[in-house]
């Protein structure tokens, strides 16, 4: 929302206060100020290195350099067909001034003007926009000739000035603009651009942002429109609108009482519906000051009427809507207009005034009359009864709808609009008759028209305008300040609550223009908040909690998981984080599930289900880095089970990976072996062991692993339970993805099962006494497993053997084909110093079980 | 006899000074030192000497072995110390060649920034409290005071799970870590439901939002929330916490304001600003030129919230706050890319 400060000054003295002032307290009590638009006000310096408070864009204007003149003869150019030399009075000295302004070209040749144009004159050294440049872009004007014509200074648009985009032609200022007067002075301005917050909809206009800005800095606020009577009040702007008006209305007579019916078929969606009459209008374009608020304001200006209805909502906030009477009349058969609000019927068709037929349902509210609809009520208009140069005749409606109803109807057909915006956010119906007051009101002063007396008014449903009871316990017990009764009210009273105070408490009225008071609790959060946006959030203490302490729960699988991450990184993985979104087919590259958590509203067909396997998306983070020379990368994350018409099951799960060059090459340093199954096996060791979990055992992976390879991967049983799998990815798998020539080894573990097994903690003794080293290497058959003859040395070596480490695996014809060759590097330890002879009986015992059990032979 | 002897020791000493390295200091040794140099000659010679002669020419002998030892031991150490002058001076590296890597792990930075966010508040009294990413309307919505068709929604936009008869209580994405107040409520309240006990905690985890995917915009996010509810908790309370969090997340001297803001599930609410950590205040592309940083959002959490979780308003009150930790990196490091995240670039993810 885009408000023009010299528009606020229409309701509160502003003296004193920087636009920046104003920005700040606006800001700090809710209305943010997204950014300053200077045009014409002056703006801020910053020395350099001063701290900024705001975004800002924008010009100032040289109050020298640039003045009001009138434009007194529009004379031809001796050498340019296109061009125009102006004979222009600056309030002290006539200047030539060259001009290519198609708006004045008419007048060329026309000589001496009857009424003198007036215009925004730049002279010599003036800095502004270049309205030629594709963007925003600062010129300062310099003397120079044009087609043999002196050139020193210009007449503007608005673009040169930085009012608004347009550069059609040039400013025609209203014909009271007095001349010589700095034009920084007559119309400088700054744009405040505020973003409104849901429950700040009542200050989405000038009245109320005004209205704040009053509560905030204690200072009167001048309302137009008096909300007791809804007649016009005195103000500095409106004195001329309110002795045109009555001279209108004397003039008037038949009442629109006389002329008008409404019937509303639903409160519910239509509390309230207030519509007034004014004939004899002239459809021409605004006073420019109009006009110029407008475009500052971020709206077109169209005619007269069509502003007049825009400008009512800018400016109170009610926004209106504007039939040609005439035709709603004929419809009637020249009889009186009744108007029916109702629900639309399923399949109904209104044109809308963008020419667009719009099939309607039954969530859709129309505005009809007896011969079927005229407009959806409060998001468009229809085409047949709009306002058209022709139209003479204006019934104005001003209505309340329910904010539920507009906002799905909006978003059903999709049609943004101010309107709508601010209904389907909450317009109170008190708003209605105010809105069609000053409405009528700009009408007349912009058209000639007269109003016709009276308003018709339907009122079936009045909102409640909620009364809470606040204490200073529930200041201090929420707000953690100390005011008195007296302050509170007073607080509350400057937003135009109205107040009683009794003791320690206040009753305070909701005004009746907001609806984002409730009430009990709610109601008293909701003044709360109240008193403390007018107190000055900025006032409030900053205080640390004084409460008694909760209880202390931590979080066991957070802790845990965190942990696990810290080995993994220590282990030289990399930590990721994928998309919970995928799709079936990207999952299916590795493996094939049947459901899925599905979206309803998915922004892609890519991105339409939430991921089943981890791994599947780790991979993808794989196949994006193939090119690197090396990769190991994990996530720990949920994935998504789905219980059918329920939320899903999100078990935890960790996916590792690992493919690509095990070490890394340097200038030196040109080979490396690749990854491969023990790699990833020795790193998931160190993470068991690392997460203190005994009794670890790797089988061969089951079958239903299929996207292994069956021959190198395996199971991870702890104390029997399967908690993961990992090996090397199965070739045809791996043929689906872009990855480069190595093995790319995998891993991903069930980590709720994995943080289920008790850990075992307690550590093995270190002796004092010297250990001893010793070598053995036998020969099996390859079908006997390294973990058999382990299992089998630990178990014949008992406690004394303390280290058994495989440091070679041999095969080789010399050994027999269909052997190898083991080589163990053994390490005694026993609780006191131990004798060779001693040494070579435990290695005795343990060859002798190899060859029993296993059939080895001792390799010499 | 001795004359032959003194001739020996010059003719040794005089060829020790040429020599200058190890290999030819031993060929010296021996045939100056050996069994058959000239001087060993004459130890070997003694005993065919008169008894008058055999002590004078054997002390002789001795004197001279003598000299000649400790001149080779000398000479050994000109010789070594010269040698690793030299190779000092030949061996020396060029530094400035790369250094050899190995291959470190490292954590995402959204878990970084959790990470230090999260230890701020462990100090603070904060314990972690997490819960799930797939919701129904009823916990992420309703109970949290957004009403349906809400314009408050409108902020959110959400990713709807297709599901049969569900009504009004749809499932989605979560959109905020929010419903995690209401689980956290209830289960605290379930300890004791006469004399609910107080919470502090916070909440941190991924988030959904249905917005196309551009440098400004994800699908998926972290968020970090803040929770405490006691029985005299107040605004100043709030304003007090998030000043302390918010200069230990960005320095001490770090300005800090308040606005006042909107959301359903807390009033009053607020946003919080703080001074620009890029530029100082001064203004800066980071900070839009307006000198602060909005960084998170909070409030007083709302009656109809405290009653959904299990504690009454009445008696109890409380603030909650939330932000993004991929927000905060964006700022810090300037990112201006916030696809960055979730695009487990290597040569992103490496640099932090
Ligand atoms: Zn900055």
């Amino acid at each position: 929302m885009k408000i023009p400060i010299s528009w606020l000054r229409d309701y509160i003295d502003l003296d004193g206060l920087s636009v920046e002032d104003i920005a700040r307290k606006l800001t700090l009590a809710g209305l943010e100020v997204d950014e300053i638009k200077y045009a014409g006000l002056p703006m801020p310096e910053y020395k350099d290195g001063e701290k900024h408070e705001f975004k800002t864009s924008g010009i100032a204007w040289d109050k020298e350099k640039l003045v009001v003149a009138e434009i007194r003869e529009v004379k031809e150019h001796p050498n340019a067909d296109r061009l125009t030399l102006l004979d222009l009075f600056d309030g002290k000295e006539n200047q030539t001034v060259l001009t290519g302004a198609p708006n004045i070209f008419h007048l060329k040749g026309t000589g001496k003007l009857a009424k003198p144009i007036k215009a925004a004159y730049a002279k010599e050294g003036t800095t502004l926009y270049d309205g030629h440049a594709e963007v925003l872009q600062l010129m300062t004007l310099k003397r120079t000739k044009i087609r043999g014509v002196e050139s020193y200074s210009m007449v503007c648009s608005e673009m040169e000035l930085g009012i608004s985009e347009e550069h059609e032609g040039i400013i025609l200022l209203d014909d009271d603009a007095p001349v010589g007067m700095p034009l920084a002075d007559y119309m400088g301005d700054a744009v405040l651009d505020i973003s409104v917050a849901p429950n700040m909809a009542r200050n989405a206009n000038v009245l109320g942002v005004a209205r704040e800005l009053a509560a905030l800095t204690g200072r009167e606020l001048r309302k137009r429109v008096d909300t007791e009577t809804g007649r016009q009040v005195d103000t500095e702007t409106s004195r001329q609108v309110n002795k045109e008006t009555s001279k209108h209305e004397v003039r008037s007579t038949q009442s629109v009482t006389d002329l008008v019916e409404i019937e509303i078929t639903n409160p519910e969606l239509n509390p309230r519906f207030v519509a007034g009459l004014i004939r004899d209008i002239e459809i021409k374009p605004s006073p420019y000051h109009i006009q110029r608020r407008l475009r500052l304001a971020g709206m077109r200006p169209i005619s007269n009427i069509v502003d007049a209805t825009n400008y009512a909502m800018l400016d109170i906030g009610q926004p209106l809507h504007a039939f040609d009477y005439d035709v709603l009349k004929s419809r009637a058969g020249q009889k009186n207009v009744r108007l029916i609000t109702r629900a639309a019927k399923d399949g109904e068709k209104l044109t809308t005034l963008d020419g667009k037929e719009r099939e309607l349902t039954s969530a859709n509210v129309l505005v009809c009359d007896e011969s079927g609809s005229l407009a959806m009520a409060g998001v468009m208009g229809g085409e047949e009864s709009e306002v058209t140069d022709k139209t003479r005749t204006i019934l104005l409606e001003g209505a309340a709808w329910n904010p539920m109803n507009i906002r799905k109807t909006a978003q059903q057909h999709n049609l943004p609009s101010e309107a709508s915006f601010r209904f389907s956010r909450g317009v109170h119906p008190a708003m209605a008759e105010q809105g069609v007051q000053r409405g009528l009101q700009l009408m007349a002063e912009w058209s000639g028209g007269q109003i016709a007396p009276g308003l018709v008014d339907v009122y079936p449903l009045k909102p409640k305008d909620p009364v809470v009871t606040v204490t200073t316990k529930d200041v201090k017990r929420l707000l953690g300040i100390d005011l008195t009764a007296k302050q509170i009210a007073e607080l509350l009273t400057r937003l135009e609550f109205k107040c009683t105070v009794d003791k320690d408490s206040v009753k305070a009225e909701t005004p009746p223009h907001r609806l984002d008071i409730g009430e009990g609790a709610v109601g008293l959060a909701d003044v709360l908040e109240e008193v403390a946006r007018s107190y000055g959030f900025d006032r409030i203490p900053e205080t640390r909690m004084a409460d008694s302490l909760p209880p202390q729960l931590g979080n066991p699988q957070h802790e845990w998981e965190e942990r696990a991450r810290d080995i993994l990184v220590t282990l030289g993985l990399q930590e990721i984080v994928s998309y919970r979104l995928t799709s079936p087919e990207r999952e299916s590259r590795l493996i094939a599930y049947d459901d899925y958590v599905a979206l309803a509203n998915p922004i892609a067909p890519e991105r339409r289900v939430m991921r089943r396997s981890l791994l599947a998306s780790l991979l993808e983070s794989v196949e994006k880095n193939a090119r690197a020379e090396s990769i190991a990368m994990f996530e720990i994350g949920p994935v998504f089970e789905p219980v059918k018409n329920d939320v899903p099951k999100e078990p935890r799960k960790l996916a590792m990976a690992m493919t690509g060059l095990r070490t890394q090459t340097a200038w030196d340093v040109k080979d490396s072996a690749t990854f491969d199954f023990y790699d990833m096996k020795g790193r998931l060791e160190l993470l068991l062991s690392g997460l203190r979990l005994g009794g670890v055992s790797y089988t061969p992976a089951d079958a239903s692993t299929s996207y292994l390879h069956p021959g190198k991967s395996a199971d991870v049983k702890v104390n029997g339970q399967t908690v993961g799998v990992f090996g090397e990815l199965h070739p045809l798998v791996k043929e689906k993805y872009d990855f480069e020539e190595s093995p790319v080894v995998v891993a991903e573990f069930d980590l709720d099962a994995l943080r289920n097994v008790k850990p075992t903690y307690g550590v093995a003794p270190v002796s004092e006494f010297p250990p001893v080293f010793e070598d053995i290497a036998i020969i099996v058959d390859e079908s006997v497993a390294a973990e058999r003859v382990e299992g089998l040395i630990r178990q014949t070596g008992g406690k004394t053997v303390t280290r058994i480490r495989l440091f070679d695996v041999y095969r080789d014809e010399k050994i027999g084909v269909g052997k190898k060759s083991l080589a163990y590097s053994l390490t005694y330890q026993s609780e006191k110093t131990m004798t060779d002879a001693e040494a070579a009986a435990i290695r005795t015992k343990i060859v002798k079980r190899l060859e029993h059990e296993v059939g080895a032979k001792l390799r010499s | 006899m001795l004359e032959q002897l003194n001739e020996i020791e010059k003719s040794a000493l005089e060829s020790l000074q040429s020599v200058t390295d190890e290999s030819a200091l031993e060929v010296w040794r021996v045939s100056h030192l050996g069994r058959s140099s000239p001087l060993m000659t004459v130890f070997a010679g003694l005993g065919k000497l008169s008894k008058e002669e055999r002590p004078v020419v054997g002390s002789g002998a001795n004197r001279v072995k003598v000299a000649l030892e400790s001149a080779l031991e000398e000479r050994v150490k000109v010789v070594k110390e010269a040698a690793l002058a030299k190779s000092l001076e030949e061996e020396s590296l060029d530094v400035t060649l790369p250094g050899r890597g190995i291959h470190v792990g490292r954590l995402h930075p959204s878990t970084q920034q959790l990470r230090k966010v999260m230890s701020i508040l462990a100090d603070m009294g904060f314990q972690v409290y997490t819960s799930r990413e797939v919701e129904t309307d009823e916990i992420n919505f309703q109970l949290l005071n957004f009403p349906p068709n809400h314009p408050a929604r409108d902020m959110q936009d959400t990713f709807f799970v297709e599901a049969d008869g569900r009504g009004d209580n749809p499932i989605l994405l979560r959109t905020h870590t929010s419903p995690g107040q209401i689980h956290a409520m209830r289960e605290y309240a379930k300890l004791n439901p006469d004399n609910p006990p107080p919470i502090r905690i916070a909440l941190p985890g991924m988030c959904f939002r249905n917005e196309q995917i551009t440098a400004r915009s994800e699908i998926q996010f972290n968020q970090v929330e803040g929770l405490v509810v006691g029985e005299n908790i107040t605004f100043a309370d709030l304003k007090g916490t998030l000043a302390d969090f918010a200069r230990r997340m960005f320095g001490q001297g770090a300005r800090v304001r308040f606005r006042a803001s909107y959301f359903p599930f807390t009033e009053p609410s607020a946003e919080v600003d703080v001074e620009c950590f890029v530029c100082g205040g001064k203004g800066c592309s980071v900070c839009k030129n307006s000198g602060w940083l909005e960084i998170l959002g909070c409030g007083m959490v709302h009656p109809v919230v405290l009653q959904n979780g299990g504690y009454d308003p009445a008696r109890y009150s409380g603030f909650a706050w939330g932000m993004g930790p991929e927000r905060q990196l964006m700022l810090r490091y300037k990112i201006d890319d916030i696809r960055y995240f979730w695009g487990n670039d290597l040569r992103f993810l490496e640099q932090f």
